[in-house]
């Protein structure tokens, strides 16, 4: 079970995930970090099907790499998420459907604006002020939905952030030590050590 | 179908017409969206209202503008409602044996002004109505409403109340849907587009 979610303010995305890999009950690893980056304003975060999501990950990687190559120019937040939608609706009905749910988060340097777009398995597609998948989801959008302003500033999100991470570690079975935490803005992307959270 | 829930209701009234959907996009019994679009404008005259499995109705909506606007570029005009109908009736039957699950409702003007509303199941068939059309996991809801409020040439004022009540009502009883509505009313002056706020949940 993965936690995943991200949510918006002003001007800028955060990007959560658990490090956790789990195998029926062991944690085979702690410290693994679920989330990639796609330009320097743009990444998404993938959980699901363990053996679906690096070759699915990399594809998406390596091919929004590539137009930056080839247009000198990266994709914007919503091109790469529909890009993704695309990528997995096609994938959907063929021989190798892809089991991952997707969040993309992503700062728009044109229009200044942070996004966040939530992908499912299915390829259903929607722009979100906060989002999350999985169980955790059950558990999260009740505390987003309580806590959750519009225009809110990077201490007020941590501060939302920390009783989400709360919350999941109060009521869930796994024990979620430790979380990356990825914000997006104007300056492009940098992590934010969970201690410091 | 039921697995996203949605509600999509479209009216014919005098020289014009209505299309509502509600504004829900969930996960069983989970809502992740509350501003989720189900009707989309094909051309000004012409809107389409797409009720099903989500990652389906834009799927389908991206096709469907892909070949309109081919259409324009080869045909030099804009498509008429009941020639983009059946262009909807055989993009889904193209895939008759492993079908998109999606109920579409398409609603237009046409070049004389006159009213034009369809509905269709998930393989293409079409509904051809001279009242109202509707679709979703509220269906049974709005056929009982619709069938109870609906009368021949409505105004376009009047027609956006009958809608509105229409829509509101049954998606308050539907689980499934909800959490807001839109509604346009197509005339020959334009297009006016209303939201109404439903029961929040």
């Amino acid at each position: 079970m993965d936690a995943q979610f991200a949510l918006t303010g002003r001007d800028f995305a955060i990007s959560v995930t658990d490090t956790n890999v789990l195998q029926s009950i062991l944690k085979i690893k702690t410290n693994k970090d679920k989330t990639w980056q796609l330009t320097p304003y743009t990444m998404m975060s993938v959980t699901g099907e363990a053996g679906d999501i690096d070759p699915f990950a990399d594809y998406i990687r390596g091919n929004v790499k590539l137009y930056s190559v080839r247009n000198s120019q990266d994709l914007t937040p919503k091109e790469v998420a529909n890009f993704i939608r695309g990528e997995l609706a096609t994938a959907l009905r063929s021989r190798g459907a892809y089991r991952v749910n997707v969040l993309v988060s992503g700062f728009d340097k044109v229009t200044g604006e942070p996004s966040i777009y939530w992908i499912d398995y299915l390829a259903a597609m929607t722009k979100v002020p906060y989002g999350a998948h999985g169980y955790t989801a059950m558990v999260l959008y009740a505390v987003l939905d309580r806590e959750y302003k519009q225009d809110i500033t990077l201490e007020d999100g941590m501060a939302i952030v920390r009783k989400c991470i709360d919350a999941m570690q109060k009521r869930f079975l796994n024990q979620m030590s430790t979380f990356t935490i990825k914000v997006i803005d104007a300056q492009g992307t940098r992590e934010i050590d969970f201690s410091e959270a | 179908m039921e697995y996203n829930g949605a509600a999509i209701v479209a009216m014919k009234g005098k020289n014009c017409i209505a299309i509502g959907a509600d504004k829900r996009l969930g996960q069983r019994q989970l809502t992740v969206d509350t501003n989720f679009k189900k009707v989309f404008p094909i051309t000004e005259r012409t809107y389409i209202g797409l009720s099903g499995l989500a990652t389906d109705v834009k799927t389908l909506h991206d096709q469907f503008r892909m070949r309109v606007n081919l259409y324009k570029h080869r045909e030099e005009r804009v498509i008429e409602p009941k020639t983009f109908a059946n262009l909807v009736s055989h993009v889904l039957y193209e895939r008759r044996f492993g079908s998109y699950l999606v109920n579409p409702v398409v609603a237009g003007l046409d070049k004389n002004d006159i009213p034009f509303i369809c509905g269709m199941d998930s393989i293409g068939c079409i509904d051809l109505a001279d009242n109202f059309i509707v679709c979703g996991t509220a269906e049974e809801n709005l056929y009982g409403a619709c069938e109870g409020l609906w009368e021949p040439d409505l105004e376009p004022e009047e027609l956006f109340e009958t809608i509105s009540q229409a829509l509101l009502n049954s998606v308050d009883r539907d689980a499934m849907s909800g959490w807001g509505a839109v509604v346009h009313i197509i005339t020959p002056a334009g297009v006016i587009t209303r939201d109404l706020k439903s029961r929040m949940d």
